[in-house]
């Protein structure tokens, strides 16, 4: 595998309905904006691209990727769609990553949309249910709400975590998001506000949960040589991993933790693993991209990390797959504000889905673009001169380039990719 | 309905071609339209799957008979609470053995929202039960208990619906003792 370089990147702003354009038009406007920035790169040079959207049920468009392409003016060249539930954008970012890293394209462009405004949230929720066994979920619970619902309990009576430290997560994002004029939601709450808003499924409140939106998202990869020749200031993928678990939360087994290398087996004693309570595959996705990008201790390795925080509880636990904090520490982790961005490692600076909004496919090649401007340092210059959630690189004897991770998620953690950045300045 | 006069076919009165006179026959289906800038229409669709239940068809056909049906792996011995017909574990074969009928709440959650289609039913309990000798866990819905009564742990017990619906929630579960 060779280096892969990321070159650019753009957004459409998040929002609950943009009646206005279809994913065709929100694709070309992020492409757009990723090649504004890349005033060099023709599109000539681009070899190819890789679709994302998660949900045919939503778009009622099928082979609707290559409208995105054509849109964009990158055909006759190869295109493929990824999908795999909420991970689909990082899926796709892997994709395209796979594609260059072999040697196979030069530049790729993934490109990313979900439309989710076409129907009502009700119904929204039911497409996204049909996303979990058909034969024995769906027709019993039929709503992922409930799914995360019962992984936090569960994660509540092994490990203490409180409904507080969920609602602190909320906040924390939220409040990022203030200085994010990407962020579909602007709020400025108390875990009060948070716990006061109305519940969805116990313990999780609609503060709790992110909402549906509309969007799209683009991140274009290159090999070294085409980097060099056309941006001053890329971003390079240091390493990708990925991991699965059973559809079914129900089969999830309970045995032992898949250990990183900073930890040690005697903090697990007796703690049955996954279970519900945590997520395997994020566990694996991290383990496999920190072996490749040479991470030893992420707490102190990693500047920064943009992860998929469907739900506040979702949060708290890839805290501890990801290896920020032991299983079980989650809620104290939060409580004590090491993730928040004057703290340890500042996780979800652009406030994550919980504020910006999650169109998934766009979601996780929004986590891309976001850590894309972070490791450029130029999140002012992309946020109408706001640079406040600008994370700075930790300082300390040896420190090498900044470095961030992005992690994507699908299911009750069915499909988990996570991607180590590395800035090149 | 009356007869529509075929598109393109000579009328009635005389053998006058219809060049240039044709049109569509008109209808009062119409559509529905919320807005008109930009324009946004109903657009209905409906389907009916003839879904097949497969290798997992003894589970629906045991609820019927008051019996729970999981499997157990033929290589290694790992038993699941949700069927399955392959083992996760190893890959093996797996045949059937029939569950306990009493278990505890491993996990659960009240949903006050939900799906379109479950809308309807809420408030309503999911709860994720545990077996005695089994591996794995059988999602299901809770009855007789409130948010307030529910506990990781509390003992439920398995009852059936008279009248199937060959779904998996023909089987339900309620607490084994006053919550």
């Amino acid at each position: 595998m060779r280096p892969v370089y990321m070159i650019s990147g753009g957004i459409t702003k998040f929002t609950k309905a943009e009646p206005r354009k279809s994913f065709r038009v929100m694709v070309k406007e992020a492409f757009d904006y990723a090649m504004r920035d890349c005033l060099k790169l023709t599109r000539e040079r681009i070899d190819g691209t890789v679709v994302s959207y998660f949900s045919d049920h939503f778009t009622r468009q099928l082979k609707a990727g290559v409208m995105a392409v054509d849109m964009c003016g990158l055909v006759p060249k190869p295109t493929i769609r990824v999908e795999g539930g909420g991970a689909t954008g990082g899926l796709c970012f892997q994709e395209a990553w796979r594609h260059v890293a072999s040697g196979w394209l030069d530049c790729v462009v993934a490109m990313g949309f979900e439309t989710m405004s076409h129907v009502n949230t009700w119904k929204g929720n039911e497409f996204i249910a049909l996303a979990s066994d058909t034969n024995f979920d769906y027709p019993v619970g039929g709503f992922y709400t409930g799914y995360y619902a019962m992984m936090v309990v569960r994660h509540m009576h092994e490990f203490g975590t409180t409904v507080e430290q969920l609602a602190q997560v909320s906040v924390k994002n939220h409040r990022n998001a203030l200085h994010n004029r990407w962020a579909q939601h602007h709020y400025d709450l108390t875990i009060e506000d948070v716990r006061r808003s109305p519940m969805v499924s116990y313990p999780l409140t609609m503060l709790d949960i992110c909402t549906m939106s509309d969007g799209a998202a683009v991140a274009i990869l290159a090999s070294e040589e085409v980097a060099e020749q056309v941006c001053a200031n890329p971003v390079r993928v240091l390493g990708v991993g990925m991991g699965s678990d059973a559809m079914r939360m129900a089969d999830r087994p309970h045995g032992e933790v898949i250990l990183l290398k900073h930890e040690d087996p005697k903090w697990y004693k007796g703690l049955k693993y996954p279970g519900v309570h945590s997520f395997r595959a994020g566990r694996m996705a991290c383990k496999m991209a920190y072996e490749k990008a040479r991470i030893e201790d992420p707490r102190e390795d990693l500047d920064f990390v943009e992860l998929h925080d469907a739900y506040t509880s979702s949060e708290i636990q890839t805290y501890e797959d990801m290896g920020l904090c032991k299983y079980g520490d989650g809620g104290k982790f939060i409580e004590q504000g090491q993730p928040e961005l004057t703290g340890m490692i500042p996780v979800n600076p652009s406030g994550g889905l919980i504020a910006c909004g999650h169109p998934v496919g766009a979601t996780g090649l929004m986590q891309a673009v976001f850590a894309f401007w972070q490791l450029q340092g130029t999140i002012a210059k992309h946020n109408e001169g706001d640079g406040y959630i600008q994370v700075k690189q930790k300082k300390g004897p040896g420190r090498r380039r900044m470095r961030g991770a992005i992690h994507s998620h699908a299911g009750t953690g069915t499909y988990v990719t996570v991607s180590i950045l590395v800035s090149t300045r | 309905m009356a007869k529509k006069n075929p598109a393109g076919k000579r009328s009635a009165q005389g053998p006058k071609p219809a060049y240039g006179k044709v049109r569509l026959a008109e209808t009062d289906i119409g559509t529905t339209v919320f807005r008109t800038d930009p324009l946004i229409v109903k657009d209905h669709y409906e389907i009916d799957y003839i879904h097949s239940y497969a290798e997992d068809s003894r589970f629906f056909r045991d609820l019927t008979e008051g019996k729970l049906s999981g499997s157990e792996c033929t290589g290694c011995g790992y038993r699941f609470a949700t069927p399955r017909a392959y083992c996760m574990e190893c890959g093996a074969a797996t045949r059937w053995i029939e569950l306990p009928l009493e278990g505890r709440v491993h996990t659960w959650t009240t949903c006050y929202f939900g799906s379109e289609a479950f809308l309807k039913e809420t408030p309503f309990n999911l709860a994720l039960i545990e077996f005695e000798g089994v591996n794995t866990l059988l999602l299901t819905r809770l009855i007789g208990a409130t948010e307030k009564e529910i506990r990781v742990g509390m003992p439920v017990k398995a009852k059936f619906r008279r009248l199937a619906q060959f779904k998996p929630t023909d089987v339900y579960f309620v607490p084994a003792e006053k919550p």
